[in-house]
C-alpha cells in the first residue's frame, strides 16, 4: 500500500477505534493516539519529500500510485504529493491533532463528535493527496458534510441556521465544480482524470475553458470564502464548537485556495488568462470588505470569521497574479492563516467557555484573570496584523511583492486596495486585544475564573511554536514548495 | 419449436410462476400454525428466486420475437426479485397484525403477479406481451394498495390508483393502436425499421410515453403518486417506490433506444422536459410535506427523474448508469421505508416529520441507518448514491445534454435541503414526546442489514459496477 493511503486510513481507523470504545477514556486515548500518528507521519512525509527531491527526484508529483476503480470512465483512485500537498497536509495534521486537544473538555456524546470529527479530517487528508479529479471532488464532499451535524448538534447559537445555510452554500459550489469537473473529462477528450495527465494533454478548446474556468474557480471559491459567495462562514464558523471552527477555517477552507489553484487554474490556463481579472475584482472586494466588516462586529467569532474572509481571499488573490512570487505567498499565506486563525478559534472557544460569552462589550481585563489565554490572545492577533517574526508577515508580504510585479496599472491598483487591509485589520485586531485584554475587570463573576487547563495550553503552545516557527524561519517552508509553486505557475503561463 | 430451449431463457418467469402456485398451495392447506412461517418461506423461495435469475444465460428469442432474454434483461430481473425480497422481509410484522393476518397469502400473490408482470413487460419483444405485462404490473398492485381496506385513505388511495392506471393504459394502448396503423406491426424489431417519424407517430409516441410515465410518475404524470404512497400501506408503498418504478424504467430505457431509435429527436425533446419539470417540481413539492410518506412520494419523483438522466442519452454507459442507479437507489430507498414501517408498526402509525424529532435519542440505531440512506439518496460520499448519481450525470453530459445536467446539479441542492430536514429532526430537534425505544424484528433487521449493505458497499466495490457494465455493450 502507498504511504500516502495512510493519510486518510488512520482516520478511518480512528473511526473504527472509536466506534468500539467504551468510556470516555478509551475516545480520548484513540484520538491521542491516531491524531499524534497523523502528525508523526506528516513531520516524516516532509522530511522524505525533501529527501527525495535532494536525490534528484524531478517528477512533478512523487510517491505516486494508482489503482484502476471505475475503468470505464477512467476514474482511478491516483494519489500523489508536491511540495504544495505536502505543506498542506502538515498544516491538517497540525490542526487536527490541536483540534483533539482542544475539544478536550467536550461533553455531550463525545464518541458521536469525534466520530464525525474523524470522518471531516478522512475528507481533508483525502483531497490532498489525490491526484485524481474524480477522487478529489469525492473526498471534498466526504469533508462537507459532517460539518452539518458537528455544527447543528454540537455548535452553538443560531446553529440548525447555520448549519443548514453553510452546507447548502457549500452544496451549491460543490454542484458547479462537478460540472466543471466534467467539463473539463470530456473537454480533454474523456481518457484520463487525472490532473497531471490532463494538464500535459493541453487540449482543452479555449471556448470550453471559458464555460468551465468560471464555474470550477467559484465552485472551490465558495469554500475559499470568494465574495460575494463567504455568506456562510460568518455565521458557520460562529456557531461551529471550537475544534471544528479550527479544522474549518483553518484546513477546510484551503481546499478552496487550493482547488482553485490545482484544479481551476491549473488545468484551464487559457481561460484563466482571459477571466482572471473578474476574480481579481472579487477578490480585492473580500480583502478590503473582509476586513472592515470585522471592524465592526462584536462577537469574537464573527470577528475572526471575517478576518478570515480577508485572509483568505488574499490567498485566491495571490493565486490570480499568476506569478511564482505571489503564488508562493498564497501558500505561505494558506498555512499561516491557518495556523492562526486555528489558534485564534482555540482561544476563542476557551474564552467562551469560561466566560459565556463571545461578546466584546461584556469583557474586559483578561489578561490578569486569564495571563495565559490572553498572551495566546495577543500572539495569534499580532501575527494576524501582520507583524515580523510571526507568519503573517511572511506570507503577506510576499503576496504584496508578487502582486506588484505585474507592471501594468490594473493589477497595481489593486494590489495597492488590497494592501490597505493590512492596516485595517490593526485596527480590528488591536481595537478588540485593547478592549477585552487590557484595562480593568469590569465583570465581577470574571475574576472568579480559572486559566487555562494542561490541555488547553498544550494546544495552544503547539500553534504558537507552528506560528513563530514559520515566521522566524520562513526560507524552510518556502523552499518545500517554491519548486512544485513554479512548475504549476510555469504550466499555467505557457 | 424447440422446447428445451424454454426454460434457461425463461427461468425467472417460470420459477416465479412456481413459487406464486406453491405459495397459493401453503395458503391453503397450512393451517393458523403454518401461516407463521408464511414470511419465512415466502422469503426463502424469493432468495431462490434471485440465485435463479442471476445465473447468467445466453441471450436468445422465443415464440417467434414475442418473448426475448438478454443477459441485462437477467441483472435488472435479478435486481427486481431483490427489491421484492426486502419487501416482503419488511411487511412481515405488519402482516401478523389482526387485521391483516388472515390474508397474507393474498399479499405475496398480490406482489408477485405485479413481479411476474414486470418481468413480461421486460422480455416482450411484441406490443401485445408488452401490454399484457403491464396489465398484470397494475391491476394486482391496485389490490396492494387499497389492502388495508378498512382504512379509509387506503381505499380512497385504491380507487385512485386504478383509475390512473386504466386511464394511463388507455392512452397508452390507443398510442399503440396507431403504431400498428401506421406500420403494419407491432413486434419490437419490425417497428423499429418501419417507423418515420410522422406527426401521428410522434403523437402516439406521447401516448406511449405517458402509459409508462405514469408508472415512473414522472411529472406531469405524478398527480397519484403522494395520495396512493401515503394512504397504502407502508410495504406496498415501498414495492411501488422501487421495484414497479425501477422495472418501468428499465422498460422505458429498452423500448425508446430499440423500437424508437428513428425518432431519437423526438423523444429527446420530450423526455428532456420531463426530467427538468419532475425533478424541480417534486423537489419543490416535496420541501413542504409533514407527511413521511408523502415526503418519500416526492422524493421518489425527483428520483425518477434522475434516472431519467441516464435514460435520455440513450448510450451503452448510460444503460450501465441506469440500472446501476436503480440498484442502489433500491437499497438506500427500501431502507427508509423499512426505517418508517417499522417505526409504523411500534410507534401507533407515528409518520409526521415531526414525531421523528429526538428519534436518534430513543433508538439510535435506526436513526443512523436512516440517516445513512437520506445521505445515500442526496449523493454524498463515501455512500452510494453519490457513485450512482454522479454516473449518470456523466452519462447525460457524454450525450451532450449539459444544460439538463447543470439543472439537474442544482437540484441536489435542494434536495439536500429537504433529506437534512429529516436528519434534523432527528438529530438536532429535541421532542417533548419521542418514539419509545423498541426491538424490531429480525426480518426488518435482515431487511435493513441488507440495505445497509448496498448503501455503503455498492460505491466503494466497483466490482457490481463492472458487472452490470460488461452486459450492457450488447445494447
Amino acid at each position: 500500500m502507498n504511504i500516502l493511503s495512510l493519510f486518510p486510513a488512520v482516520p478511518l481507523l480512528m473511526m473504527l477505534g472509536l466506534w468500539l470504545s467504551k468510556s470516555r477514556r478509551q475516545i480520548h486515548a484513540v484520538m491521542v493516539a491516531g491524531s499524534s500518528a497523523l502528525l508523526v507521519l506528516a513531520v516524516w512525509l516532509v522530511f522524505r519529500y525533501l529527501g527525495l527531491r535532494e536525490a534528484g527526484e524531478t517528477a512533478q508529483m512523487l510517491l505516486t500510485d494508482s489503482v484502476v476503480w471505475y475503468a470505464p470512465l477512467n476514474i482511478h483512485y491516483a494519489v500523489g504529493v508536491d511540495g504544495i500537498s505536502v505543506a498542506m497536509l502538515l498544516l491538517s495534521a497540525i490542526i487536527v491533532f490541536t483540534g483533539t486537544f482542544a475539544s478536550w473538555q467536550m461533553q455531550k456524546d463525545v464518541k458521536a463528535y469525534f466520530l464525525w470529527f474523524c470522518l471531516l479530517s478522512v475528507g481533508v487528508f483525502g483531497f490532498f493527496i489525490s491526484v485524481d479529479l474524480f477522487t478529489m471532488f469525492m473526498f471534498y464532499e466526504v469533508a462537507l458534510i459532517p460539518m452539518y451535524l458537528l455544527i447543528g448538534v454540537w455548535g452553538s447559537g443560531r446553529k440548525e441556521y447555520s448549519a443548514m445555510k453553510l452546507t447548502l452554500m457549500l452544496m451549491g459550489g460543490s454542484a458547479l465544480l462537478l460540472i466543471g469537473i466534467l467539463g473539463i473529462y470530456f473537454g480533454a477528450g474523456a481518457t484520463t482524470m487525472n490532473v497531471q495527465e490532463i494538464a500535459a494533454l493541453h487540449n482543452i478548446p479555449v471556448e470550453l475553458q471559458r464555460i468551465w474556468f468560471p464555474l470550477v474557480f467559484v465552485g472551490f471559491g465558495v469554500l475559499g470564502a470568494l465574495f460575494p459567495f463567504h455568506t456562510w462562514s460568518p455565521d458557520g464558523h460562529a456557531s461551529a464548537p471550537t475544534a471544528v471552527s479550527m479544522l474549518h477555517a483553518g484546513v477546510l477552507m484551503k481546499l478552496g485556495g487550493y482547488g482553485c489553484f490545482r484544479v481551476a487554474m491549473y488545468l484551464l490556463p487559457d481561460a484563466a488568462h482571459e477571466l482572471s481579472w473578474i476574480f481579481i475584482i472579487l477578490t480585492t472586494i473580500s480583502v478590503v470588505y473582509g476586513a472592515f466588516s470585522a471592524c465592526v462586529q462584536t462577537d469574537l467569532k464573527y470577528i475572526n470569521a471575517y478576518s478570515s474572509v480577508s485572509h483568505c481571499g488574499l490567498v485566491l488573490f495571490a493565486i490570480l497574479m499568476m506569478n511564482t512570487t505571489a503564488s508562493t505567498g498564497a501558500i505561505l499565506q494558506m498555512l499561516s492563516h491557518g495556523l492562526m486563525t486555528a489558534l485564534f478559534f482555540a482561544l476563542i472557544g476557551m474564552i467562551y467557555g469560561r466566560t459565556h460569552t463571545r461578546d466584546v462589550r461584556q469583557l474586559s481585563g483578561l489578561m490578569k484573570v486569564m495571563p495565559f489565554l490572553a498572551v495566546g490572545y495577543v500572539i495569534a492577533g499580532l501575527a494576524n496584523l501582520g507583524l515580523p517574526g510571526l507568519s503573517g508577515f511572511v506570507a503577506e508580504m510576499t503576496i504584496f511583492n508578487g502582486a506588484f510585479m505585474n507592471a501594468d496599472t490594473f493589477h497595481r491598483v489593486v494590489t495597492v486596495i488590497a494592501c490597505t487591509s493590512i492596516v485595517i485589520t490593526a485596527v480590528y485586531i488591536l481595537r478588540v486585544v485593547g478592549r477585552i485584554l487590557y484595562g480593568t475587570c469590569e465583570n465581577p463573576e470574571h475574576l472568579k475564573l480559572s486559566d487555562a487547563t494542561w490541555d488547553e495550553r498544550f494546544a495552544v503552545i503547539c500553534l504558537v511554536v507552528a506560528i513563530a516557527g514559520m515566521g522566524l524561519a520562513p526560507l524552510w517552508v518556502s523552499d518545500l514548495i517554491r519548486g512544485s509553486v513554479s512548475e504549476l505557475i510555469a504550466h499555467i503561463l505557457s | 419449436m424447440d422446447y428445451t430451449s424454454i426454460f434457461p431463457l425463461m427461468r425467472a418467469e417460470l420459477t416465479l410462476t412456481a413459487i406464486l402456485v406453491l405459495l397459493f398451495l401453503y395458503d391453503l392447506i397450512a393451517g393458523e400454525r403454518g401461516r407463521r412461517w408464511f414470511s419465512a418461506v415466502a422469503c426463502g423461495l424469493l432468495v431462490v428466486q434471485v440465485i435463479v435469475t442471476l445465473v447468467p444465460a445466453p441471450a436468445g428469442e422465443l415464440f417467434g420475437g414475442m418473448f426475448r432474454y438478454t443477459p441485462m434483461d437477467g441483472v435488472v430481473k435479478g435486481v427486481l426479485a431483490v427489491g421484492a425480497l426486502v419487501v416482503c422481509l419488511q411487511s412481515d410484522t405488519w402482516l401478523r397484525r389482526d387485521d391483516t393476518r388472515h390474508k397474507q397469502g393474498e399479499f405475496y400473490i398480490l406482489t408477485l403477479s405485479t413481479l411476474l408482470g414486470m418481468y413480461f413487460m421486460i422480455g416482450a419483444g411484441h406490443f401485445l406481451m408488452f401490454f399484457i405485462g403491464l396489465e398484470l404490473a397494475s391491476v394486482p398492485m391496485a389490490c396492494l394498495v387499497a389492502f388495508d381496506k378498512y382504512r379509509r385513505y387506503s381505499a380512497e388511495a385504491g380507487a385512485k390508483y386504478i383509475l390512473c392506471a386504466l386511464f394511463s393504459s388507455g392512452l397508452m394502448l390507443f398510442g399503440i393502436s396507431f403504431f400498428y396503423g401506421t406500420t403494419g406491426t407491432l413486434y419490437f424489431d419490425d417497428l423499429a425499421a418501419r417507423l418515420t417519424g410522422s406527426p401521428l407517430e410522434i403523437m402516439s409516441l406521447v401516448f406511449f410515453f405517458s402509459g409508462l410515465g405514469f408508472k415512473i410518475s414522472l411529472v406531469p404524470f405524478h398527480l397519484w403518486t403522494a395520495d396512493a404512497y401515503q394512504g397504502a400501506p407502508t410495504a406496498v408503498t415501498s414495492y411501488l417506490s422501487v421495484v414497479s418504478k425501477a422495472a418501468a424504467a428499465f422498460v422505458l430505457f429498452t423500448t425508446l433506444v430499440k423500437v424508437f431509435a428513428p425518432m431519437v429527436e423526438q423523444w429527446q425533446t420530450l423526455l428532456w422536459i420531463v426530467t427538468v419539470l419532475s425533478i424541480t417540481v417534486a423537489n419543490l413539492f416535496a420541501i413542504r410535506q409533514k407527511d413521511l410518506k408523502r415526503f418519500m412520494a416526492f422524493s421518489s419523483i425527483s428520483q425518477a427523474g434522475y434516472i431519467m438522466l441516464a435514460v435520455i442519452g440513450g448510450t451503452p454507459l448510460g444503460m450501465t448508469s441506469l440500472v446501476f442507479y436503480v440498484l442502489v437507489y433500491l437499497a438506500a430507498n427500501l431502507a427508509v421505508f423499512g426505517v418508517l414501517a417499522t417505526v409504523e408498526q411500534h410507534a401507533d402509525g407515528r409518520i409526521s416529520l415531526g414525531d421523528y424529532n429526538g428519534f436518534y435519542r430513543t433508538n439510535p440505531r435506526l436513526a443512523v441507518m436512516m440517516m445513512l440512506a437520506l445521505f445515500s439518496l442526496a449523493g454524498i460520499p463515501p455512500f452510494a448514491g453519490f457513485f450512482s448519481k454522479f454516473f449518470v450525470f456523466t452519462a447525460a453530459f457524454q450525450a451532450g445534454f449539459r444544460v439538463l445536467v447543470f439543472i439537474a446539479l442544482l437540484n441536489t441542492v435542494i434536495s439536500l435541503y429537504y433529506y437534512l430536514l429529516i436528519v434534523k429532526a432527528m438529530f438536532i430537534t429535541p421532542s417533548d414526546a419521542p418514539i419509545a425505544p423498541f426491538r424490531s424484528d429480525n426480518y426488518t433487521r435482515v431487511s435493513l442489514a441488507l440495505c445497509l449493505a448496498g448503501v455503503l458497499l455498492l460505491g466503494v466495490v466497483s466490482a457490481v459496477y463492472d458487472g452490470i457494465n460488461a452486459l450492457s455493450f450488447g445494447l
